[in-house]
């Protein structure tokens, strides 16, 4: 039981991911200053932003709206964040080999934190978040569908394997699933969906700071905001780790280990360069981008595995 | 009709450098209805004019805007020496058409900069705003400010454009259309950015013509008219220019009027610098001694339309009154026709588009009873009162024809 404990909250939970995850903004943040003509942040200055908000910033609770909802739902969005990264990096590190199904439980998990801020700002009471909230459920109904074709599409390909160990250990003893015409667009597809899990531009339409203020986390200010925070940085540090490991071999023992961080940086590298030439979508643009030409990508792609491509 | 629902941007918004309230009435994501509020900027500008010099009221109404920043004591200097009657030499012409242009340029990037982080593009804005660095270095050369440059007054400007400077601003141009190449090509050829902008707030040839919106707004939407050309002053007759214009009326049009304005600003720089290279130095204002009694009006095109000013004067050293018209009084009014029927993240930029100045254009009016120092009018009996005139303006012209 221990060892669960210090897995869920040191290594390679809560703490790791935390860290690995800020490194990850900074690294983000500083490329998109470079790309800006900006001189960015020091390497600190994500844990300087979440210190801050966490034991400097006071809280600030909405008079409407239902209080412990508010309170709740920033936890359940690290919870979840946590839980789906643990699914992804036990089998990942070769620490734990995971369970038949796990790749299923990893997917629900992965809507939880979007989830919890649309709770958490439908409990503000405030109209800006509101709308921001409809945003993000029509953003989540129209990648999730994209997102679900590409695991199973992924699970095709492996024979039928339905956990994350199966399928990395199926990319190590052949080859990885991106070194074919199927790979390729799946990963495409998959890069779109965390674009859009992520809220990054141009799938940014839910916080959309210069239309509605921040959106869904308006009135989060101080330790829940942190806790935002929190979640957000594990999910920028696990959804790049799942799809490396789900189409990009995973990580080989030994000093591999390099090679590993290369992959995530450089599929960090092009979720930051989207982000920084593209212009937000509105939301009726983005759901046609991922029901139409996402999904049509990802069928073609199956189509294809069928073919043995 | 279902319950609507109100969003607020404003009185602090992320999408507005200046506080000013936009209630928008939306039914969904649609917005159905929108008011808005100013006010929160008032300065009482024209008031303090009267207590002013001619001298100092130039650097008065140059703190109007913080970006066009010359287009008012353009438009002032214009007011005042048709009441003096004065004629300014040709060098002084040039040296004010210089600013002029080389204002709109920064202006015009700083409006593609905002327009592009109303977008989320915030490459876009980081890019153009860079851009725009060189051009206030200009001018801190040139005047030795790099905003609120103090460069006119009655009768010529303060400073000259020496010979030594010449090469500097024509270096620059060069480099700038090379940048303007770079950036409207990012501009015009992006999908994304066609998708957000194109067929969004548009306002048609006769929404223009009825609200009176002015600048590269009415351009935008095939209105020709540019006070540089209808109404000549300063260099603009001396030199060869054109009129930018564009059919469609949406944000797009008004991007593209935007950036192809520059480089008609650039030309005309350049044009300028051959003939002050031509002329001899010195010779820059006027000795005016006195402002005679009279009424005087003045025109000039700032980045964002016309600026009109009145002044009335009663021959003494300071303007016996002074009305000023931004151009954002008459564009923002167009939020009406451009805003409503859009999806919310439509309307933002559509606000966006006409780049507004909310305290530029901020005015009050009330009467007070010179005796006994009591309120006599309030503002709808103002209101009243100017609607009778216009009528009586109206009818009286109507008989001229």
């Amino acid at each position: 039981m221990a060892v669960y404990l210090f897995y869920f909250l040191i290594f390679p939970g809560l703490l790791f991911m935390a860290v690995a995850g800020a490194l990850l903004s900074w690294y983000d943040r500083k490329i998109t200053a470079r790309v800006q003509f900006r001189k960015g942040p020091p390497l600190l200055q994500p844990f300087y932003d979440f210190f801050k908000l966490l034991l400097v910033k006071e809280t600030i609770l909405p008079k409407h709206g239902s209080r412990s909802v508010f309170l709740i739902a920033p936890l359940l969005g690290v919870f979840g964040a946590t839980m789906a990264g643990l699914f992804i990096l036990l089998p990942l590190f070769g620490i734990e080999t995971g369970f038949r199904g796990d790749v299923i439980v990893i997917f629900y998990l992965l809507t939880l934190p979007s989830f919890s801020y649309i709770i958490g700002s439908l409990a503000s009471g405030n109209p800006l978040a509101a709308v921001g909230a409809s945003r993000e459920m029509k953003l989540i109904i129209s990648y999730e569908l994209t997102f679900l074709l590409v695991v199973a599409a992924v699970i095709m390909k492996s024979g039928q394997q339905f956990d994350m160990n199966s399928i990395i250990e199926t990319q190590q003893t052949g080859r990885p699933f991106i070194g074919s015409i199927s790979g390729v667009l799946l990963f495409v597809a998959g890069v779109f969906c965390i674009q859009a899990k992520l809220a990054l531009v141009p799938f940014d339409m839910p916080e959309a700071e210069t239309e509605l203020a921040s959106g869904i986390y308006i009135e989060y200010s101080g330790p829940p905001y942190a806790m935002i925070k929190l979640a957000k940085q594990i999910m920028f540090f696990i959804l790049p780790a799942f799809l490396v490991a789900i189409l990009l071999n995973g990580m080989n023992p030994g000093i591999n280990i390099v090679w590993f961080i290369l992959k995530i940086l450089g599929v960090v590298l092009l979720l930051t360069l989207i982000r920084n030439t593209n212009p937000r979508l509105k939301i009726k643009q983005a759901s046609g981008f991922f029901l139409i030409w996402m999904n049509l990508l990802v069928v073609v792609a199956i189509v294809l595995i069928a073919f043995g491509l | 009709m279902s319950r609507k629902t109100l969003i607020p941007i404003g009185p602090y918004h992320p999408l507005q450098e200046e506080p000013e309230l936009f209630k928008l009435y939306c039914d969904g994501e649609i917005v159905r209805d929108i008011k808005w509020e100013t006010g929160y900027n008032h300065r009482g500008i024209e008031k303090l004019s009267e207590s002013k010099s001619y001298d100092q009221v130039f650097f008065l109404v140059e703190r109007i805007c913080g970006i066009c920043s010359t287009s008012h004591p353009f438009a002032f200097a214009n007011a005042v020496e048709e009441i003096v009657g004065v004629e300014i030499t040709d060098r002084s012409k040039y040296i004010r058409s210089v600013i002029g242009e080389l204002e709109r340029i920064h202006s015009h990037l700083l409006w593609v900069g905002l327009a592009g982080h109303f977008l989320g593009y915030n490459t876009v804005f980081m890019w153009a705003w860079k851009y725009r660095e060189p051009i206030l270095d200009l001018f801190e050369m040139i005047t030795g400010n790099r905003n609120s440059y103090a460069m006119f007054k009655v009768g010529g400007v303060r400073r000259d454009i020496e010979k030594s400077k010449i090469p500097a601003i024509r270096k620059e141009m060069g480099v700038i259309r090379k940048k303007l190449d770079l950036l409207t090509g990012a501009v015009m050829d992006d999908p994304v950015i066609h998708a957000r902008t194109k067929g969004v707030g548009i306002l048609t040839r006769q929404d223009v013509i009825d609200y009176a919106a002015v600048g590269p707004t009415a351009r935008a939407s095939g209105v020709d008219i540019d006070v540089r050309r209808d109404d000549p002053y300063a260099a603009y007759p001396l030199v060869n220019w054109k009129v930018i214009t564009a059919e469609a009326g949406d944000v797009f049009a008004k991007a593209e009027v935007r950036l192809l304005e520059m480089y008609e600003s650039a030309s005309i720089i350049e044009q300028c610098l051959d003939a002050l290279e031509k002329l001899e130095e010195g010779n820059i204002a006027l000795k005016i001694n006195e402002i005679p009694a009279g009424i005087g009006t003045g025109r000039a095109e700032a980045p964002r339309g016309e600026v009109f000013h009145f002044v009335v004067s009663d021959g003494s050293n300071s303007p016996a009154r002074h009305k000023i018209r931004a151009p954002s009084y008459t564009n923002i009014a167009t939020f009406k026709k451009s805003c409503i029927g859009q999806t919310i993240a439509d309307a933002t930029i559509s606000l966006a588009a006409v780049d507004p100045c909310y305290c530029c254009t901020e005015r009050m009016a009330a009467a007070y009873d010179n005796s006994s120092g009591e309120k006599i009018l309030n503002a709808n009996e103002l209101i009243e009162i100017s609607m009778k005139r216009t009528n009586e303006i109206r009818k009286s012209e109507a008989g001229h024809e």
